[in-house]
């Protein structure tokens, strides 16, 4: 089963490391990770997918508690959030079938960022069902090249997992 | 005033008490050094940085203090990873220091240059690179907060060298900064009265206490605990010590080479208490049949330990001296005769034992040296066959008094940590306990330990093999020994002899009963040569479920 874990880190140098040196020496799956700093700029906020069942989940969140650079861990698999990645996507695209393939973005709300002369560019972003059947839409054309943030997520209504307050960290 | 961050950094080592550092200079230490010099804090010059770090840890061990070592950039560096993965695994407080290359030439593979916070991540409990000389009181200030309290670790610190020229003005902070690092001591009432429950209602208690009782100073509590409800107590091999070998109710060790009577206990107990343990491999063995019949209370300060390795009834986060403070007030005074009885019937069916016969056994060396020094000695050992013996045969009554690596069994780890901490309690008697192995690993701090004239008394249980590693083949691979016996072993008593230091043979039980009242009397060091009977293996054994001897 998929994990969806939100972790809030001190924005100290090498703090990535530590968390992803954690799961690679404990064994455990990271199926998605997006990292970037969150309304305070003390504080990064990592967004981490992870497989694994109930005792894996309960040990990966109580490591990542026990780094001093981890402010917050919660698992908000069980909560109702909301979910969002980002995809651009580069497909080939001759002149001719251009107006086909801007009528696969607009199905999907994507953007056209960007032309060549034989290319289109366009951005997506959604749930992962939805960028999977973008992605699917698009492959007939020759996807030449295809990148995604990871997810990242929020707690809907007026629930939080961040924390208020932090202060400026002296180191 | 203004100082260089170096004079800040040794003024800092002055406001946290520290009387100590072990060391081994180099080039991106020396604004360091050049201020060491002047201050009271006494530095010990080892031969190696493994000797450092480990005289650090045995120090660390011995008094209860966070122990402090300082290495240069590089090779100097890595030399001390052993022991701090050692410090690690036994929960083990140290701060320690390390020089880097200017910050100028951080990341270009300068000469010495290591990324030794990269290097050290998954084997410190922290690690800092102190880039910002104005960041440098703050981090130490975190750093030893950070390894002596909760579950105790080893703190690095790089030190890049042009950052230690720097001037600050030195105010040492008071508090600490650490946005999300509390580690909790208080137990949870509900669970703790859960545990009573479950105490009050079992028939076949049995106390698990490991290395957790000795670091948070828990053993009087433990002994009440045993004393109220009647419960038999066995220990880890890092929790040995934390309840007195000669008590009544004492199981020894379990797990792997524990007395057969601890591990059956185990496995016929209805209710099994483990305090301040992390249900070790060496342990369990097999997760699936360790205390079958059990239900388990599990009491740590590492909320991680509960239920990493073993599915717990009742789990307890909290200091364990806090939670059996706690605890103790909810439980009925019970004599469970029965069980008491069936217990001293195991401990009748199954003791240890060996055969004396008219070669040495290292099992009589160990109880010989119990009755001599009438279990009040610290005893520091290396590892392998050695430190089991020391384990079963040492009836440690005080604790603390052993001083081993335990997690990492780190082979090299007595000589350094003997002398740390004969340091530490300059007025104990401080035995090293080694084998012909373990002491080549680390041999030359022979030289420390006479510059700083320490009166060690060193057993080496000679058996010219690896002993530990040849048993290992004997069960498991069919007696094809390969690697294990050495065709040349130094003559020990001519390299104590070279050092300045008495040396003596002993072959038979009779010599050893004769010369040892002598050599622990001594007032500096001595070196015994123990020519043991070389076929002798550590016995009990599990094997993969069964048991052996």
């Amino acid at each position: 089963m998929y994990h969806t874990l939100t972790v809030l880190v001190a924005n100290s140098p090498g703090v990535l490391y530590r968390v992803v040196g954690l799961f690679s020496r404990r064994g455990f799956n990271i199926d998605s990770l997006a990292v970037g700093q969150t309304e305070n700029e003390n504080v990064s906020r990592m967004t981490i997918v992870v497989e694994g069942d109930a005792l894996i989940l309960e040990q990966v969140t109580k490591q990542l508690r026990k780094l001093i650079d981890v402010i917050k861990v919660s698992n908000i698999t069980a909560e109702e959030f909301v979910a969002r990645e980002l995809v651009l996507a580069k497909v080939t695209a001759n002149p001719a079938q251009r107006g086909e393939i801007m009528q696969i973005a607009d199905i999907f709300r994507a953007r056209i960022v960007d032309l060549g002369r034989r290319t289109l560019t366009l951005e997506c972003t959604g749930d992962e069902a939805k960028i999977k059947a973008f992605e699917e839409s698009l492959r007939p054309y020759g996807i030449k090249e295809l990148v995604r943030t990871g997810k990242i997520a929020l707690l809907r209504g007026s629930k939080y997992a961040g924390v208020n307050n932090i202060k400026e960290e002296a180191l | 005033m203004e100082v260089t961050a170096a004079q800040a950094l040794v003024q800092a080592l002055e406001q946290e008490n520290i009387p100590i550092v072990f060391g081994y200079p180099g080039g991106s230490t020396l604004p360091v050094y050049d201020v060491l010099a002047s201050s009271a804090i006494k530095h010990v010059l080892v031969r190696h940085e493994q000797g450092a770090v480990f005289a650090a840890n045995g120090y660390a061990r011995a008094t209860g203090r966070v122990g402090v070592c300082i290495a240069t950039s590089g090779p100097g560096a890595t030399n001390l990873v052993t022991g701090i993965a050692d410090a690690y695994m036994d929960s083990v407080p140290l701060v320690i220091f390390t020089g880097q290359v200017p910050t100028t030439q951080v990341g270009t593979d300068a000469f010495q240059e290591v990324d030794i916070t990269g290097i050290t991540v998954p084997i410190t409990k922290h690690n800092y690179l102190v880039k910002d000389h104005r960041k440098l009181l703050q981090t130490i200030k975190n750093a030893f907060y950070i390894a002596a309290t909760g579950r105790p670790g080893p703190v690095l610190i790089d030190m890049p060298q042009d950052m230690l020229k720097n001037k600050i003005s030195f105010r040492y902070p008071k508090n600490v900064s650490l946005q999300s690092y509390k580690p909790v001591l208080e137990g949870h009432f509900g669970k703790i009265n859960e545990a009573a429950r479950l105490i009050n209602k079992s028939r076949r208690p049995v106390i698990y206490a490991g290395g957790g009782i000795l670091i948070s100073q828990a053993c009087e509590e433990l002994k009440q605990l045993a004393e109220v409800i009647s419960a038999p107590v066995t220990n880890t091999f890092r929790g040995l010590s934390c309840f007195s070998g000669e008590h009544p109710l004492f199981l020894g060790m379990l797990g792997l080479h524990g007395t057969r009577y601890a591990n059956l206990a185990v496995t016929e107990c209805d209710l099994l208490i483990a305090l301040g343990v992390r249900f070790d491999d060496r342990v369990t063995g097999k997760v699936a049949t360790f205390a079958p019949e059990a239900k388990i209370i599990h009491v740590d300060i590492d909320p991680a330990e509960i239920g990493k390795n073993v599915r717990i009834q009742v789990p307890i986060v909290g200091d364990v001296k806090v939670v059996l403070q706690a605890l103790l007030p909810l439980l009925k005074k019970t004599d469970r005769a029965a069980w008491l009885q069936r217990i001293e019937e195991l401990k009748k069916l199954y003791p240890l034992f060996y055969h004396q016969e008219n070669v040495l056994k290292p099992q009589f060396v160990l109880e010989e040296l119990f009755r001599l020094t009438d279990g009040e000695a610290v005893i520091a050992t290396d590892v392998g066959q050695h430190q089991m013996w020391t384990a079963q045969y040492y009836r440690f009554k005080k604790p603390g008094a052993i001083i081993s690596s335990g997690g990492l069994g780190a082979m090299g780890f007595g000589l350094p940590a003997a002398i740390g901490a004969q340091l530490g309690l300059p007025g104990e008697k401080v035995i090293l306990v080694t084998g012909d192995g373990s002491f080549q690993m680390t041999m030359p701090e022979l030289a420390t330990m006479v510059e700083q004239k320490l009166p060690l008394k060193i057993f080496i249980l000679n058996n010219r093999a690896l002993g530990m590693v040849r048993q290992l083949q004997e069960f498991y691979y069919d007696k094809r020994y390969f690697g294990v016996n050495f065709e040349f072993v130094p003559d020990f008593v001519v390299l104590a002899r070279a050092y300045g230091i008495p040396g003596y043979n002993i072959s038979t039980p009779d010599e050893l009963t004769q010369r040892l009242p002598e050599v622990l009397n001594t007032p500096g060091p001595v070196l015994v040569n123990c020519l043991i009977d070389p076929l002798e293996n550590v016995l009990p054994m599990a094997l993969s479920g069964q048991m052996t001897g």
